[in-house]
């Protein structure tokens, strides 16, 4: 059996902080709360933190801080972790026009859960969502909180093209792409929404720990 | 103003990277040397991060607009200033309006051009490091071509004062086409059986034709998975070696995604990736696993 959390190194310039191996709310929860932590107590020569669905990467400068001191130090900030975080993150509302030549997945999805367009429509936008981690593209988020009865595998082919905002479902996910991009999830609406300016001050409109609700645009 | 006349193969602006954006997705890029890249703009008296350019396979021809200091570190190429011939990991002066050629190149396949001031293009979120796949950074997100002309920095001294000075050989990655490279096995070990773990550290891997900024892909005995070959999408740095189904490792490199879903076999130390970054395909390598902290057994 595996202890978690653990601290595992990945390569001589970053540790991983585990928290378990599963896809859940509560872990996404420990892995933002314990991000917030080390935002509010920072620990010399943290570059960057990367969190993801079950885990926290720790980027550092062994030259700043030596890797056993990191890992101390890590460990120490773990004891001392207050929880996990709650919803502490901003809510975003996205309106979205679903269907039509923004939405060309739109039928297949209702076709393969028997139900109307209007009827995937209402269970998507009846949701709040949190964003579990970015990645994959500059700015693309992944969401935890799908209605199961929309769950639909990706396309088998993916496109080498998808417009920026389109908002899709992959499995058990869904995400919205912030950056024109190839891609297999299956599109179900786009948002006018500019979700990355580079210029802006806050340059993505989204990050992890936010949560997300759609409407009907 | 650096003026391109011909871009070679692939050149493109880098700087020390785009850091603290990794979250949001966005990979740090800059140069697949650094070790070369920082001793180009030491030896232009730049700061270690100063924008020049990365040179692969073919380099260019160029020419600047105001006598300069420049340098060019990485692998070794043919340079002709004008009519002289040129040193790598030298420091010295291209007169305004000189044309500096770079011809055969040999042991390697990337170069840093640094010159004094550093060139000076509108960053983006804080670098001008260029990202291809995103179509940012550096000259408008893309590859030089001919008739590009980069901005540069006012140099800060006197070029002729400054030039002639040699990068010790001592301080050189020692380049080669079979290297060994430092490795630290996890942070998915477990995904792998031990025979697995084995393989990856007894044979020898060719670098594929394919590989690019993203990864160097390589080709080998398959590495065998304990499961299914995929894992849940965690946090990836330069370094990372995934392994996919088909058992056939890619170390991931400047452009890599933030987050991968391949289990991770190890990873690569910093210090080893310019050895790496220098291949070129059907160039080999081998892993050798070491303590992240000697002693300690981890």
């Amino acid at each position: 059996m595996i202890q978690y959390p653990r601290i595992l190194p990945v390569g001589d310039t970053a540790f991983t902080v585990e928290f378990g191996a599963t896809i859940e709310e509560r872990l996404v929860a420990q892995v933002q709360g314990f991000d917030a932590d080390l935002k509010a107590h920072p620990i010399l020569g943290v570059r960057e933190t990367v969190p993801s669905y079950c885990a926290l990467l720790v980027v550092y400068d062994p030259q700043c801080c030596p890797a056993a001191t990191m890992r101390l130090a890590l460990k120490q900030a773990l004891a001392q972790m207050t929880g996990s975080a709650s919803a502490e993150g901003r809510l975003v509302e996205i309106p979205v026009r679903y269907g039509g030549v923004e939405g060309p997945d739109l039928q297949d999805v209702a076709d393969y859960h028997h139900l109307s367009p209007e009827e995937v429509i209402a269970l998507h936008t009846a949701s709040t969502y949190r964003v579990a981690m970015l990645g994959f593209a500059p700015g693309f988020a992944y969401l935890l909180g799908l209605d199961p009865r929309l769950a639909t595998p990706r396309l088998s082919t993916p496109r080498t093209q998808v417009a920026p905002g389109s908002v899709g479902i992959a499995g058990n996910q869904t995400g919205v792409y912030a950056l024109s991009t190839p891609g297999g999830w299956r599109i179900i609406g786009r948002t006018p929404l500019v979700l990355f300016d580079p210029v802006r001050p806050e340059p993505f409109l989204l990050q992890a720990g936010d949560s997300v609700r759609f409407r009907v645009a | 103003m650096i003026e391109i006349l011909d871009p070679g193969f692939l050149t493109t602006v880098q700087d020390a990277g785009r850091y603290g954006w990794l979250r949001f997705g966005v990979p740090p890029s800059g140069p697949l040397d650094a070790v070369a890249f920082q001793a180009a703009n030491a030896l232009v008296g730049n700061a270690p991060g100063a924008a020049g350019l990365e040179i692969t396979w073919t380099g260019p021809a160029l020419r600047i607009t105001r006598d300069a200091l420049i340098a060019v570190c990485g692998a070794d190429f043919e340079l002709r200033a004008g009519r002289r011939a040129v040193p790598t990991w030298y420091s010295v002066v291209l007169r305004a309006g000189e044309v500096l050629r770079f011809g055969a190149r040999s042991n390697g396949a990337r170069a840093y051009l640094a010159v004094d001031g550093g060139i000076a293009l509108a960053p983006y979120l804080g670098s001008q490091a260029t990202y291809l796949p995103g179509r940012f950074g550096g000259m408008e997100g893309r590859a030089l071509r001919a008739g590009d002309s980069l901005p540069l920095n006012p140099g800060q001294f006197d070029p002729f004062a400054a030039a002639g000075t040699c990068w010790s050989p001592s301080r050189r990655p020692s380049y080669r086409p079979n290297p060994t490279l430092k490795v630290i096995l996890g942070p998915q070990r477990e995904a792998f059986s031990e025979e697995g773990v084995a393989t990856f550290l007894s044979n020898p891997y060719t670098l594929s034709a394919t590989s690019d900024r993203m990864g160097a892909r390589l080709q080998g005995y398959a590495i065998v998975h304990t499961s299914t070959g995929s894992s849940i999408s965690d946090g990836v740095i330069a370094g990372c070696i995934q392994v996919p189904p088909d058992g056939q490792p890619i170390v991931m490199l400047a452009d890599h995604q933030s987050t991968g879903g391949y289990p991770k076999i190890a990873v690569v130390l910093q210090a080893d990736l310019p050895l790496l970054a220098q291949l070129l395909p059907g160039d080999q390598v081998r892993f050798q696993a070491v303590d992240l902290v000697p002693g300690d057994g981890c």
